[in-house]
């Protein structure tokens, strides 16, 4: 599913959570939205699943406004967490039924499969299941939703290290088996990025960047050497953080350097790891840490 | 699985590389296809196509539609010529400016290399 959101606007009473962001996300890719606490990811998740009204802006699923649109809506998923109150005293089997209703695309045989990889009870109520269980049978009704777009808010919360990557195996192989759009949101940055085709980082509500992951990865440079040098390479480049250890320095600079930059003589230069990347790009002005 | 020295595609394409090297993928033999790439190593299956892609602009694999990617018959010698080449620049300098800055004489590496090549 194709989703464009154009000059979008959600304010909370005095709050602005999402502030005039634009961005197109095209079909059958998977994407990763990132920002730090509070930057508006959950709330731009719930505007794109129409769970809520945009202030102002438009959301456009497949070329259709998405609020208030049951044919768009009932193709799109968003896993959020956390368990609605009122579903506490509903027994697994129950929920997952109840899900499938709703879902012409819904692949109970796919749910089945998902429940028994993450070892769910099924006569369990969710009010009983720990914060890993619950955000492991997320991902069961978002993956069996098969919904042309599927969306995952922070859906790893709480799964142990060999149950996060059960998630990604499953993720990857029902994806593969049935291309769609995916969103995840996510601060296990590192850990995830080689899942997401593309990246969306928001900050205070506003876009920073949106593009192919491996790009981001391959335009941030760690720059290291004495004082001098350091300063001479990187003027006029895009300077996220710097740093001094006694005679050394070492900068992170954003943008694409020319290969065969000469200076490079006694500088060590590295690659930036994805997840220290978006640190520095989503740090608020002035502050070096 | 992967460090964050280069790209992951670009790591995927060296391993396959070294693998025609070694003689373990040989001319004309299939090589496993892009998703089931994506699957082992936990990535995005756009990432492991990418790294296909660069190998058949390489000349390394060939296509063939609707079956698969296979290893090209050239491939093995032309990365062995571009082996060839580069191998004194990025491992032998290197190697003899470790060895300088850390005070072993460049003759005690000569002879080191001669006991390895007796001891075939």
């Amino acid at each position: 599913m194709k989703v464009d959101v154009q000059g979008l606007v959600v304010r909370y009473g005095d709050v602005t959570a999402i502030d005039d962001l634009s961005f197109s996300l095209a079909e059958n890719k998977i994407y990763g939205l990132l920002g730090r606490n509070g930057s508006g990811k959950s709330t731009l998740m719930s505007v794109l699943a129409a769970f809520r009204k945009p202030t102002a802006g438009t959301v456009l699923v497949d070329g259709e406004p998405v609020f208030e649109n049951g044919r768009a809506t009932s193709r799109i998923c968003l896993v959020q967490h956390g368990v609605d109150p009122a579903d506490k005293g509903d027994r697994l089997k129950d929920a997952l039924a109840l899900a499938g209703v709703f879902r012409e695309s819904w692949d109970a045989e796919c749910a089945e499969r998902l429940m028994d990889l993450f070892g769910l009870p099924r006569t369990k109520k969710l009010g009983q299941l720990s914060l890993g269980q619950r955000s492991a049978f997320g991902v069961v009704v978002g993956l069996a939703s098969r919904a042309p777009l599927t969306m995952f808010d922070e859906s790893h919360l709480g799964m142990d290290t060999p149950t996060r990557y059960a998630f990604y195996d499953a993720l990857l192989a029902d994806y593969m088996a049935e291309p769609r759009t995916i969103v995840l949101s996510t601060h296990l940055v590192e850990e995830q990025a080689a899942l997401l085709e593309e990246v969306v980082i928001i900050d205070s509500g506003r876009l920073v960047l949106h593009e192919e992951t491996e790009a981001v990865r391959s335009r941030g440079t760690s720059v290291t050497g004495p004082t001098g040098l350091v300063d001479r390479f990187v003027e006029g480049l895009t300077v996220l953080n710097q740093r001094q250890l006694g005679p050394t320095k070492s900068a992170v600079v954003y943008g694409s350097l020319d290969r065969d930059a000469s200076g490079t003589e006694g500088l060590e230069l590295g690659p930036i790891p994805l997840q220290d990347l978006f640190v520095h790009l989503t740090e608020p002005a002035g502050v070096t840490r | 699985m992967f460090d964050d020295r280069s790209p992951i595609y670009r790591q995927i394409a060296d391993r396959i590389k070294a693998d025609v090297l070694s003689g373990a993928l040989e001319a004309d033999q299939q090589v496993m296809s892009t998703n089931q790439y994506a699957a082992f190593y936990r990535i995005n299956p756009a990432t492991a196509a990418k790294a296909f892609q660069q190998l058949v602009d390489e000349d390394v694999l060939y296509k063939r539609r609707g079956i698969g990617m296979f290893v090209s018959p050239t491939a093995r010698d032309a990365l062995r010529a571009q082996g060839r080449e580069t191998f004194f620049g990025q491992v032998v300098d290197p190697m003899v400016a470790e060895a300088r800055s850390i005070g072993i004489p460049l003759s005690d590496v000569i002879k080191r290399i001669e006991q390895l090549e007796d001891g075939r």
